[in-house]
């Protein structure tokens, strides 16, 4: 008996115990003992012992703020996975933002306008910052609601020793032969495939899915996803056909572009060419030769693409002052110094061969001048709309029927249009 | 003992012109009633689990699902039935519920038929034995993700099942590209990857099978194919119940497989409702609408279980 009620006080404490832990939680934000949380897609070392030593800083001068957290959540799922925090009532105070991404958080205000904190302090050199960069991350009142903390150019890497093994020029003789444009990579790239098994060009991280990297070469023939106002679709533009009829022949005729589930790593030396960001120079081993160029002109000539990330501060964050403050300590213009050694900095006065040559290693400073600075300067950011997941899921799904050998191009290119047109409105 | 409940009220304390107060009555449950207390004390744990992640996001399903929830703008509007009025007219909801139904068929099928035959064919006491099985149950405790991660890169245009195809001289088809072959990859490497617990219980079952029966059988001049069929079949018709129910119902939750295989492509071909219910709800934001897919899912996860449930008499051997 005496058992019994042991155990039953046992339970009900249990019981008790659970309930309150379950009911509990939340409560008033305490203007001391703050804990601030940023959610990154990065999870290299490099990056995230940069971050902290910047925080480290930022925590010494202000003692009220206890912790700074970099959350690195998968790439994949980035953005869901912030948004089911936020649904979930987790929201982080501080969040990376994809440039798809942006139009999403930039027009439902879920971002904190920065402008007044960002402006308070004079050594911040807020007028420092592009405007282009800038361009994507205001709201309908033109406050800045997140910082462009990463744009960097598409560029084209080649594999030298590759090119040479096929018999082919460099990359440079090409381009000095006045052969560097799409036809003439293609035309290499069917060369290589053929003498040496290995592939052609590559559009890193396209797989077949991930179709907004071809923006990296349509945006040569001059076509758009849709308008400037978003408003209408224009995939089924001449120009975008013509772009898809060049990609339809690299990966189905002239095997210069591995086709639908064929993978080949350029950095393990398998393709000649690879359209990618400059951040993955890092993943360049030395076991080839390697060069660096712009975009292959198409044909309206030069073009440049930039892809962007920027860094948010949540409105409905239980910190959102402090974690603004913390965000323009953390890209004040030291910062964004020490961080333009990953992330190319939106600030006029750091887009130079000084600062990028001395913390890109890899590339040379011929490279970053002809190269990397030019492609910030006239990039067009990568596609974004409202409802990108949603536009992108339909433009996925409706592509699927282009990547078959006899496809109908302009057709595939139509039904696109008729799939997201209720979605662009 | 003295049960205070019996007591007579209002006299031993009754005064003149004063209304008699009812004695305070002292609750001592008797010894069965304290056992039930205890009972339920002990359940209560799991009784609160459930209430709080199985009834309460039921119940909160149910809600949202009258709700449009934009998590971005931190609105939550009341829209009525409007989440299921566009269940009825979305152009895209038949597709996925024939590539539900396909793949749930398909892998009903094939995983209850080959978890059978493999659970035959183990069936023998012969040495050696022990080390097949183990290579058949293995799957089922390898990590979901790197399994079918693995799988991706075998069925890749250049992977290694057209690599062996190669050596033989065929010209293997892109597996996760087209439309057919994609669907069929996908169910192949979800019941390679759980065909080893069906086994395991087919083979427990076979084992159960009493021997003298068999043998009765074989004296009357049953053959080997009437032996499985009107023997051995309907004495584990109770496994062939239990596993039908785990699997029909496992096969109506795949999610990982496809998102990693085929991201519901091409086209829409092997978007399943599960992988079409996570897509509305956290990559569209479409929480209201994605509520209503899971209340459409719980219906028929319901429904087909509470069929199997009845039917059961019909064929289960042990059921009637």
């Amino acid at each position: 008996m005496r058992s019994a009620k042991a155990l039953s006080g046992l339970a009900l404490g249990a019981v008790a115990a659970l309930t309150l832990s379950a009911c509990s939680g939340g409560g008033a934000a305490p203007d001391e003992d703050i804990e601030l949380r940023m959610t990154v897609w990065t999870s290299n070392e490099d990056h995230l012992a940069l971050f902290d030593s910047i925080a480290d800083a930022y925590m010494e001068e202000h003692p009220e703020v206890t912790d700074v957290t970099f959350d690195p959540l998968p790439f994949e799922d980035y953005t869901s996975t912030v948004t089911t925090q936020i649904a979930g009532g987790q929201a982080p105070d501080l969040a990376w933002i994809l440039e798809n991404a942006a139009p999403d958080f930039v027009d439902s205000g879920a971002l904190l306008p920065l402008d007044e904190t960002l402006e308070a302090d004079p050594d911040y050199g807020f007028d420092d910052l592009s405007e282009s960069a800038t361009a994507l991350w205001h709201d309908d009142s033109g406050a800045l609601v997140a910082y462009p903390f990463s744009t960097s150019p598409f560029v084209m890497f080649a594999n030298d020793s590759l090119l040479a093994e096929a018999g082919l020029p460099s990359a440079a003789e090409m381009q000095a032969a006045g052969d560097w444009n799409w036809e003439g990579v293609s035309a290499a790239g069917s060369t290589v495939n053929a003498e040496t098994g290995k592939a052609g060009f590559v559009i890193r991280d396209f797989d077949y899915t991930t179709w907004d990297n071809l923006a990296s070469v349509w945006m040569g023939w001059g076509a758009a996803p849709w308008s400037a106002d978003g408003a209408t679709c224009t995939f089924d533009s001449p120009e975008m056909v013509e772009a898809f009829e060049f990609l339809h022949d690299a990966a189905f005729d002239a095997m210069s572009m591995p086709g639908p589930g064929t993978t080949a790593d350029f950095f393990a030396g398998e393709s000649a060419f690879t359209v990618t960001q400059i951040s993955r120079a890092s993943l360049l081993d030395g076991s080839f030769e390697f060069d660096l160029l712009s975009l292959p002109e198409g044909p309206v000539g030069e073009y440049s693409m930039v892809g962007q990330a920027g860094i948010g501060v949540m409105s409905s964050g239980a910190h959102a002052e402090a974690a603004a403050e913390f965000l323009a300590f953390f890209t004040n213009p030291e910062n964004s110094q020490q961080l333009a050694q990953f992330f190319p900095p939106p600030r006029n006065s750091q887009l130079n061969v000084e600062t990028l040559a001395a913390t890109n290693p890899t590339l040379t400073p011929e490279q970053i001048e002809n190269v990397v600075i030019p492609g910030i300067e006239i990039g067009v950011t990568r596609p974004s709309h409202t409802d990108s997941a949603e536009i992108g899921q339909e433009v996925r799904s409706s592509l699927d029927a282009l990547w078959v050998e006899d496809a109908d191009i302009a057709g595939t290119l139509a039904d696109t249009c008729t799939a997201i047109d209720p979605l662009l409105g | 003992m003295a049960d205070a409940t019996t007591a007579t009220p209002g006299r031993a304390h009754a005064r003149p012109g004063v209304a008699p107060t009812p004695p305070r009555r002292r609750f001592v449950p008797s010894y069965a009633r304290r056992d039930q207390l205890t009972g339920y004390l002990f359940v209560a744990p799991q009784v609160l689990g459930i209430a709080l992640f199985v009834l309460l996001p039921l119940g909160l399903i149910v809600w949202y699902s009258f709700h449009e929830w934009n998590v971005l703008a931190g609105t939550f509007r009341w829209v009525g039935l409007e989440n299921f009025e566009k269940l009825v007219t979305d152009p895209k909801l038949a597709p996925v519920m024939e590539a539900t139904a396909i793949f749930s068929i398909g892998l009903v099928v094939f995983n209850l038929a080959l978890a059978l035959l493999l659970a035959v064919l183990l069936n023998r006491k012969v040495r050696g034995m022990t080390f097949f099985r183990t290579v058949f149950f293995s799957p089922v405790v390898v990590s979901l993700v790197a399994w079918t991660i693995v799988w991706s890169f075998l069925l890749q245009d250049n992977g290694g099942i057209n690599g062996i195809l190669q050596l033989v001289g065929i010209d293997g088809p892109n597996w996760l590209r087209e439309g057919p072959t994609a669907m069929a990859s996908v169910i192949v490497v979800q019941v390679f990857k759980n065909v080893g617990l069906n086994m395991v219980l087919f083979l427990a079952a076979l084992q159960g099978v009493p021997q003298e029966v068999q043998e009765a059988a074989r004296m009357d001049g049953a053959s080997d194919r009437q032996l499985f069929w009107r023997i051995t079949v309907p004495l584990i018709s109770p496994t062939i119940l239990l596993t039908s129910i785990i699997t029909i119902v496992g096969s109506l939750q795949v999610f990982a497989q496809i998102a990693v295989l085929t991201q519901g492509g091409p086209g829409i071909s092997t978007t399943v409702l599960v992988y079409y219910l996570v897509q509305q709800a956290f990559d569209f934001h479409h929480f209201g609408y994605g509520s209503t897919l899971a209340i459409l899912l719980f219906g028929i996860v319901l429904v087909l279980t509470i069929a199997q449930w009845q039917l059961r008499k019909r064929w289960v051997f042990y059921e009637n």
